[in-house]
């Protein structure tokens, strides 16, 4: 079965050579190529935000910090947050991958409103310009959290600039989720009732109404944020008889359901992964579905939490406790379901599964060290330390991150017609659990020994867990950069993928890799349940 | 054609969730202000030009009812009529930007516009004397200013999506059977006018006017 993968076959008319040269991409409406272009701005800005942790880690290695001032310091971890935070990881599943899959899952031939979704990709790339032109201006140094009054009256930084780029970015937050939310309501195929639509999709709703409904509060609080900033006076400002609690309040109502932003749609791959790599149905669809509900409603109640020690009563403090970890009651529900759905299932560790697996241990840590954060006691000797940046870390990066490389690596023979080496992606894999968990679990202990977030120095007794850590960033780095490598290598070396070389079900395997521009030769009729893999060969095919 | 239609509907609506939870930030700081400081929002209240804002409310009221209007001739496919319904619609709402200038320059020539042209200090008290304005009248000032600007921000695109939408009912663009933008348009008008319902009494309608 050799394939001479050098030579091209002939094409069939896909997406990719539906048209050539800069104008065909930057004026398409096509969800795929946008997901493509997406998928390219969305890795710039994360080495952007990997570069601020580069100096981040290079600073940490010595407890009196010799590499940058401590002012250049705050600057360094506010960028690298706010980087991270709203131009990586917010948009980065939904913005690619669910671009490109969505409509393909449902048996659409596009999203709801395609002119919208360019226009999304345009507000980003001009909030993303707007804040690299903050960055190259001397960045900000108030923290992501811009908390008041330093950011409003203190700071001699580009508060304002930062949060108008914020403010364009929500916009287009706001613009893919409402697309997502017609679409998922209007668009379906015949025969796709909600209760078949893959899990992948339900996530993404519940994402996208997360995405509507607090991105504009976040909206509004950084231009209270910048209006205080031009005129100043505001409403956070205590001269006037304003309460710079008020800004954290508001804050929070957003950042802490924007954290499910993040993490839902992780959710939504591993939903895909763990069945197709397991061989099986979902275990307990409509609970993995309604979960996704339940975290994206009971998100909006629990934004104190990050306020305990703000000086809010102690009523407040204990009801948005339980608040807290009933939150964590959804996400739990699917970690026991993708792990119930893997028993008695055929396994197959290829890459995509290895991402999945390292998820589902990194993100259960994750998520327990918060239900320690939620409590009352715990949370205010570790509130502000390493052990908070270590539990955010463990679900951003051990979560969200990996399950972002799983699916573009699950779905990187559909978007781009190439498989790539599933030798280097295992090591990259492997590197990128070994260099995660180094660089991390130090982090639990320093926080709870005492080292405080946000300080360039350290007392000496602190440096041999900070010197694993960077330790653990290096091979993590390493892990990061070599799918860049392979992928591109695949592009034009790689083995030609089929229509469905996982043999995966869902509509999008059932039409050719590349997709057709209209995604299927002719509109399907679905007649079948999700995940009916007792249909389909026991065994993943091997491949690349 | 009818998924078409209901799609940019429920767009439309979702949108103006996104506009309520936007403006929502704002009546939430105006909910805790108001809490904790009543007499300085009573008093900053009294500076409110009772007429101008009743004559605004009565604008846009009227305007919601034109605009309501060319959305029902759409619907009969007189798109004439639409056209200068809508039309209508976009000079009231120019109207009420005017009088809102008005209002705004009022304020700046009082001294009551937060900030650098912050010049407001005394304040007549029932018997005679005077006394500085307190601090705090400056956070409601704050919030006027926001609140009704970035309300009229919303008019203004309102005003330009109408004026629009209008252009092309009269270039007999719209039917009978494909209207939706009018009708969108339309909703969006009516959020801005109900958003403004909830400003007027809580910004001009707190203080007890005798006279």
């Amino acid at each position: 079965m050799a394939t001479n993968a050098i030579t091209e076959p002939v094409e069939r008319d896909n997406y990719l050579n539906a048209g050539y040269g800069i104008k065909s991409w930057l004026l398409t409406t096509d969800h795929k190529r946008i997901a493509i272009l997406y998928l390219i701005s969305i890795t710039a800005m994360f080495f952007i935000g990997g570069f601020f942790a580069t100096m981040i880690r290079l600073q940490l290695l010595t407890p009196q910090g010799d590499l940058m001032s401590h002012d250049t310091y705050n600057k360094v971890f506010t960028m690298h947050g706010i980087v991270m935070v709203f131009f990586f990881l917010i948009p980065s599943i939904p913005a690619t991958l669910g671009n490109f899959l969505i409509p393909m899952m449902i048996g659409a031939k596009d999203l709801a409103f395609p002119r919208i979704n360019l226009l999304s990709w345009y507000i980003y790339i001009i909030s993303a310009c707007l804040m690299i032109y903050v960055i190259l201006n001397g960045g900000v140094d108030t923290g992501w959290t811009f908390y008041t009054p330093f950011s409003t009256t203190f700071s001699n930084t580009n508060v304002m600039l930062a949060g108008v780029a914020i403010f364009i970015n929500g916009f287009s937050s706001i613009l893919t989720g409402l697309n997502f939310i017609v679409t998922t309501h209007r668009m379906r195929a015949p025969g796709m009732t909600w209760n078949r639509l893959p899990l992948f999709v339900w996530s993404h709703y519940a994402t996208s109404v997360i995405q509507v409904l607090g991105t504009p509060v976040i909206a509004i609080t950084l231009a209270l944020v910048a209006i205080e900033r031009v005129w100043h006076v505001g409403i956070f400002d205590p001269k006037v008889g304003g309460d710079p609690v008020l800004f954290q309040h508001l804050f929070w109502f957003y950042s802490h359901p924007a954290v499910y932003i993040m993490i839902l749609p992780s959710m939504a791959v591993i939903s895909e992964l763990v069945t197709c790599f397991s061989r099986k149905r979902i275990f307990g669809y409509s609970f993995v579905a309604l979960a996704s509900i339940g975290i994206a409603v009971l998100g909006f109640l629990v934004w104190a939490h990050h306020m305990f020690v703000a000086g809010i009563s102690a009523y407040a403090a204990l009801v948005f406790s339980l608040m807290s970890y009933f939150v964590a009651v959804p996400s739990a529900i699917k970690v026991f379901n993708w792990t119930a759905t893997m028993y008695k299932g055929n396994i197959s560790l290829r890459t995509p599964m290895l991402y999945a697996l390292g998820f589902i241990g990194l993100f259960t840590m994750g998520g327990m060290t918060g239900l320690f954060l939620a409590c009352l006691g715990i949370d205010v000797h570790v509130t502000d330390t390493y052990f908070v940046i270590a539990h955010f870390h463990f679900i951003m990066v051990g979560g969200a991150v990996m399950a972002y490389l799983g699916g573009i690596h699950f779905w990187w023979p559909k978007i781009t017609g190439r498989m790539y080496p599933d030798g280097w992606g295992k090591i990259a894999a492997g590197l990128v659990f070994i260099g995660f968990n180094l660089t991390f679990l130090p982090q639990f202990v320093l926080g709870y020994v005492g080292m405080p977030r946000r300080y360039a120095a350290y007392k000496p007794e602190f440096q041999v867990f900070n010197v694993l850590s960077t330790a653990g960033a290096s091979i993590l780095a390493v892990g990061y950069l070599l799918p860049l490598v392979y992928l591109l290598w695949s592009l034009r070396y790689g083995e030609i993928a089929g229509d469905n070389p996982w043999a995966a079900q869902g509509l999008e395997w059932k039409t050719s890799s590349p997709p057709p521009t209209f995604n299927f030769d002719e509109t399907p009729v679905v007649t079948w349940e999700a995940y009916e893999y007792d249909h389909l060969p026991k065994e993943v095919p091997v491949v690349g | 054609m009818e998924q078409q239609r209901e799609s940019t509907t429920l767009g439309m609506w979702i949108f103006l969730v996104t506009e309520i939870m936007f403006f929502g930030g704002l009546f939430t700081a105006y909910l805790i202000y108001r809490t904790a400081h009543p007499d300085v929002w009573e008093m900053g209240s009294q500076h409110m030009e009772f007429k101008w804002g009743t004559i605004n409310t009565v604008i846009l009221l009227t305007s919601s009812f034109t605009v309501a209007l060319s959305v029902h001739f759409a619907q009969l496919g007189k798109t004439k009529l639409t056209a200068l319904l809508l039309l209508l619609t976009v000079i009231m709402g120019c109207g009420f930007l005017g009088i809102k200038a008005i209002e705004y320059h009022n304020h700046y020539v009082e001294g009551t516009v937060p900030g650098h042209w912050w010049h407001y200090y005394e304040v007549e008290n029932p018997d005679g004397t005077k006394s500085q304005a307190p601090q705090q009248l400056q956070l409601f000032f704050f919030i006027y200013f926001v609140m009704t600007g970035l309300h009229a921000l919303h008019v203004t695109i309102g005003i330009v999506l109408l004026a629009i939408i209008a252009l092309w009912a009269w270039q007999g663009k719209y039917t009978a059977e494909y209207h939706n933008p009018v009708h969108i348009s339309g909703l969006y008008w009516h959020f801005v006018d109900l958003v403004w319902i909830f400003l007027y009494p809580l910004l001009y309608l707190i203080a007890n006017k005798h006279s």
